[in-house]
C-alpha cells in the first residue's frame, strides 16, 4: 500500500492474528455434515499424537526435517480489495479454459462456472464446502479414502483437520471436458498458511484435464502449504493433472497425491515444482484394474538453497498394467533434491510393465542430489526398470552448441530447458506445455540476478 | 588476407602429438579437400579450428582473414564466420531443430534486435526444401533418434542457414549411402561460391566425385605431404595411402 489512506484503513481492521494451524479446528463449522467434522477431529487427534518426522525414518532420509516447524503458521484474514483485484490480474494463465476457481488464504476470490451444456451433462466443478452439502454422499465415497503411506501421515492428518478450501470435480460416465479447468490457490500474508485440497472422480469413459497452480502473493513472504490432491479415474477414463507450483522460496510446502486408476483407465500428471524453501511432493498411483495406466512427470528447477524432496510409490495391485515414471530436476548453487520411489508389484499383478526413469543434472559443484530407486516385486512375468542418474552438462554437447554462435550462458540453458522439455512435452497439451515453459524460463530469469 | 590460413600448427592430447608442423591455406572462393587415412589427425585439426577445448595447441596459429582464431572463444569464431559440420553431431536432447537454430541466428544479431520469425522460416524451409528435409523436421529434437544421413544433412542445414565464411566439413560422407551422400553434395555445392572458403576432410575419394575440390591435400601423420590439384585424388584412389605414406618424410614416430 503506498498512501497514507490505505494505512489507516488497514489498522482500523481486524488485527490479522487469528489461530495458529497448530491448535485445535475451529468451531463454527456447524453447517458441514457431521461425517465430515468427525473426520476433522479424527484427523486433529491423529496429528496431535503422531510423532515428528525425523532422518531416521526412512520415508524422511536426506530431508530436512527442521523446515517442518509449523509454530509461526496461521490462518489469514481473506486478501484485501486491492489485493484482490491483484491476484484476479494475475490469475489469468490460459485462453481456453472449462472452469476456473480461485482461492487466497483458503477463501474463495472467484469461481468462473462450467459452460451451460457441461453442467446439463452432469459435470460438477465446485468449491469443497459447497459440493459438502450438494454432493454429499458423492464427496463422502471418495473423501481422502488412500491413506498416505509415503511418510506424511501426520500432515493428512493436518489437513483433514484444516481443510476449508479446494474442489471438487465430477465428470459423469461418457463425458469429455475438452478444455482444462483451472485452480488457483496463492498465499498471500506472512506466515499464513493454506490447506489446498482437490477431489477429482472421473467416471467410466470420460476424459478431463485439470491444472493446479500454486503462487505466493508476495516474493519473500514465508508461508506454509499442505495440500492433498486425490484423483480417481474410473473405467476406460482418461485423465491428466498438471501442477505448477511457484510458492516464493520462503514457503515451505507438503503435497500429497493419491491417484486411483481403475480398469483400462490412464492417469498423467505433470508436477512442476519451482517455488518453495522446502517442498515436499508424495505421489501414490494405485493402478487397480487391468489395463490400466499411470504416467507420472515431474519437473523441479532448484537453486539456491532451495529443497525439493519427492517420494513416490507405483502400486501395480491388478494385472497387465503399466506405470511410467520420469522425474527430471536440474539442480543450481547449493540446492538438494531428494528421490525416494518404490514399485511395487503386488502377488498376482501379472505382465505388469513398470518404469521409473529419474534424471538429475547439476549445474553447480555444491548441489546434492540423493536419489532412491526400488523395487518390491511379488508376481511373476513382470517387466519392471529403474534408473536414477546424476550428471554435468555434456561437454561435448555444449561445444556443438557454441560452435555455432551461441554463447555459453545461452547454450547452457538451451541444453537444461531442453533436458526439462522432455518431460514437459510427454503431457502432449501444447497450450499448457507453453505456459510450464515460460514458468521455467521466469525461473532460470530470477536465478541470474 | 581473405583465408583461413593455418601456419605451424602443433597440437597435441596430453603427451601425444597429433598435428605436427601442418600448414595450409583456405582462400575464400576455394575449396580444399583434405585427405587421409584412419588416424591421420583429420579431425583434431577441425576440432582445433573451431576451438575443442580437449586439444592443446603447442605451437603455431590459425588466422581468419588475418584474424588469430586462437584468442576467440568457440563461439566467437563462430559468429565471426566459422562453420565445422561434425563427423558425429551431438544430440541435443529436447531442444527441436528450429530453437537451436533460432538461437545460433539470434546470437549473430544485435544485443537488443529480435530475429524476425517470419524471414526466418521463409529461410529455413527453403534450405530445407534444397536438402530434400521434411518440414516436420524443425519440431524433432536436434540429431536424437536421427539417422546417419539425417544427422549430416542437418549439418548441412545448419551450414546453410548461418552463412559462413569458411566451412570446415569433416568425414561429411561417412555414414551416407549413394542417394544421401548426393543429397548432402548436392546442398554443398549450392553454398559455394565466391564467399565462401571450403576445408573438406574425407577418407574416401567418392566424395570427391560429386564435390569436385580445387585442392587437394595428403595428411597423413599429423602433417600434409602431399599437395596438388582434383587429380591427386584420383591417384590416390588408385595407389592407396600406403604408397604415399612411404614417401613421407619423417619416419614414423612409434
Amino acid at each position: 500500500m503506498s498512501n497514507g489512506t490505505a494505512v489507516l484503513e488497514e489498522v482500523t481492521q481486524t488485527p490479522a492474528v487469528k489461530s495458529t494451524i497448530t491448535s485445535s479446528p475451529q468451531e463454527g463449522a456447524d453447517d458441514l455434515p457431521l461425517w465430515f467434522q468427525q473426520q476433522r477431529e479424527q484427523g486433529w487427534r491423529e496429528f496431535s499424537t503422531m510423532p515428528n518426522p525425523t532422518r531416521k525414518d526412512q520415508a524422511w532420509r536426506f530431508s530436512n526435517v527442521d523446515a517442518l516447524d509449523l509454530s509461526p503458521y496461521r490462518f489469514a484474514n481473506a486478501p484485501s480489495d486491492d489485493e484482490q483485484v491483484e491476484i484476479l490480474e494475475r490469475s489469468a494463465m490460459l485462453n481456453g479454459k472449462s472452469g476456473r476457481l480461485i482461492f487466497a488464504n483458503d477463501q474463495l476470490l472467484e469461481r468462473d462456472a462450467l459452460p451451460e451444456s457441461l453442467r446439463k451433462a452432469g459435470v460438477i466443478f465446485q468449491p469443497l464446502e459447497r459440493a459438502l452439502i450438494e454432493h454429499e454422499d458423492l464427496v463422502r465415497k471418495h473423501f481422502m479414502t488412500q491413506p498416505a503411506v509415503l511418510g506424511s501421515a501426520k500432515f493428512a492428518a493436518l489437513h483433514r483437520a484444516q481443510v476449508r478450501a479446494g474442489a471438487f470435480i465430477y465428470v459423469p460416465r461418457a463425458v469429455e471436458l475438452e478444455l482444462p479447468i483451472e485452480i488457483f490457490h496463492w498465499l498471500v500474508d506472512e506466515n499464513a498458511a493454506v490447506f489446498p485440497h482437490l477431489l477429482l472422480v472421473a467416471d467410466e469413459l470420460s476424459k478431463i484435464t485439470v491444472i493446479e497452480h500454486f503462487r505466493s502473493f508476495d516474493q519473500t513472504a514465508p508461508g506454509f502449504a499442505c495440500g492433498v490432491n486425490d484423483l480417481i479415474a474410473g473405467r476406460g477414463a482418461m485423465v491428466k493433472y498438471i501442477c505448477a507450483q511457484r510458492w516464493n522460496e520462503n514457503v515451505t510446502a507438503l503435497q500429497i497425491n493419491a491417484t486411483t486408476v481403475e480398469r483400462d483407465a490412464s492417469a498423467m500428471s505433470l508436477n512442476l515444482h519451482l517455488g518453495g524453501s522446502y517442498s515436499r511432493f508424495e505421489s501414490l498411483s494405485r493402478l487397480v484394474g487391468e489395463g490400466a495406466r499411470s504416467d507420472l512427470l515431474a519437473v523441479a528447477v532448484a537453486h539456491r538453497k532451495q529443497e525439493f524432496d519427492a517420494r513416490t510409490l507405483q502400486d501395480h495391485v491388478s494385472p497387465h498394467t503399466a506405470s511410467d515414471l520420469l522425474y527430471k530436476n536440474a539442480l543450481d548453487d547449493r540446492a538438494r533434491t531428494t528421490f525416494g520411489g518404490l514399485i511395487r508389484v503386488e502377488p498376482h499383478a501379472h505382465f505388469t510393465d513398470a518404469y521409473q526413469k529419474v534424471r538429475n543434472l547439476l549445474l553447480s559443484d555444491d548441489a546434492e542430489a540423493n536419489s532412491m530407486p526400488g523395487l518390491e516385486i511379488l508376481a511373476d512375468n513382470v517387466r519392471c526398470t529403474h534408473g536414477a542418474t546424476s550428471g554435468q552438462i555434456d561437454e561435448d554437447e555444449l561445444f556443438y552448441l557454441r560452435t555455432r554462435g551461441i554463447p555459453v550462458k545461452v547454450a547452457q540453458h538451451l541444453i537444461v530447458t531442453g533436458f526439462l522439455n522432455e518431460v514437459v512435452q510427454r503431457l502432449d497439451q501444447a497450450a499448457i506445455a507453453t505456459h510450464l515453459h515460460r514458468l521455467i524460463e521466469q525461473k532460470f530469469a530470477s536465478g541470474a540476478d | 588476407m581473405q583465408q583461413l590460413e593455418i601456419k605451424n600448427l602443433r597440437v597435441a592430447i596430453g603427451e601425444n602429438e597429433i598435428i605436427r608442423d601442418l600448414s595450409l591455406s583456405v582462400g575464400l572462393g576455394e575449396l580444399h579437400a583434405v585427405m587421409g587415412p584412419n588416424g591421420s589427425g583429420k579431425s583434431t585439426l577441425a576440432k582445433v579450428i573451431a576451438g575443442h577445448p580437449d586439444y592443446k595447441v603447442t605451437s603455431g596459429e590459425v588466422f581468419m582473414d588475418g584474424e588469430n582464431l586462437f584468442e576467440l572463444e568457440p563461439d566467437e569464431r563462430a559468429r565471426k564466420g566459422l562453420f565445422l559440420a561434425f563427423q558425429y553431431p551431438s544430440e541435443v536432447p529436447g531442444v527441436t531443430i528450429a530453437n537451436f537454430l533460432r538461437a545460433a541466428m539470434q546470437a549473430r544479431l544485435p544485443e537488443g534486435e529480435e530475429l524476425e520469425a517470419t524471414d526466418y522460416y521463409a529461410k529455413l524451409y527453403e534450405k530445407m526444401d534444397l536438402l530434400e528435409i521434411d518440414r516436420s523436421f524443425t519440431s524433432r529434437a536436434v540429431n536424437e533418434g536421427f539417422s546417419g544421413g539425417e544427422k549430416k544433412r542437418c549439418e548441412i542445414l545448419q551450414m546453410a542457414m548461418l552463412d559462413p565464411r569458411y566451412a570446415v566439413l569433416d568425414e561429411t560422407d561417412s555414414g551416407l549411402d549413394i542417394d544421401a551422400l548426393k543429397v548432402v553434395a548436392n546442398g554443398v555445392n549450392s553454398l559455394r561460391g565466391p564467399n565462401l572458403g571450403v576445408l573438406l576432410i574425407t577418407h574416401y575419394q567418392r566424395l570427391l566425385n560429386y564435390i569436385v575440390p580445387d585442392f587437394v591435400h595428403v595428411m597423413v601423420q599429423g602433417r600434409i605431404v602431399r599437395s596438388g590439384g582434383k587429380e591427386l585424388a584420383l591417384e590416390l584412389e588408385e595407389k592407396g595411402y600406403d604408397l604415399i605414406r612411404d614417401h613421407a618424410e619423417e619416419p614414423v614416430a612409434a
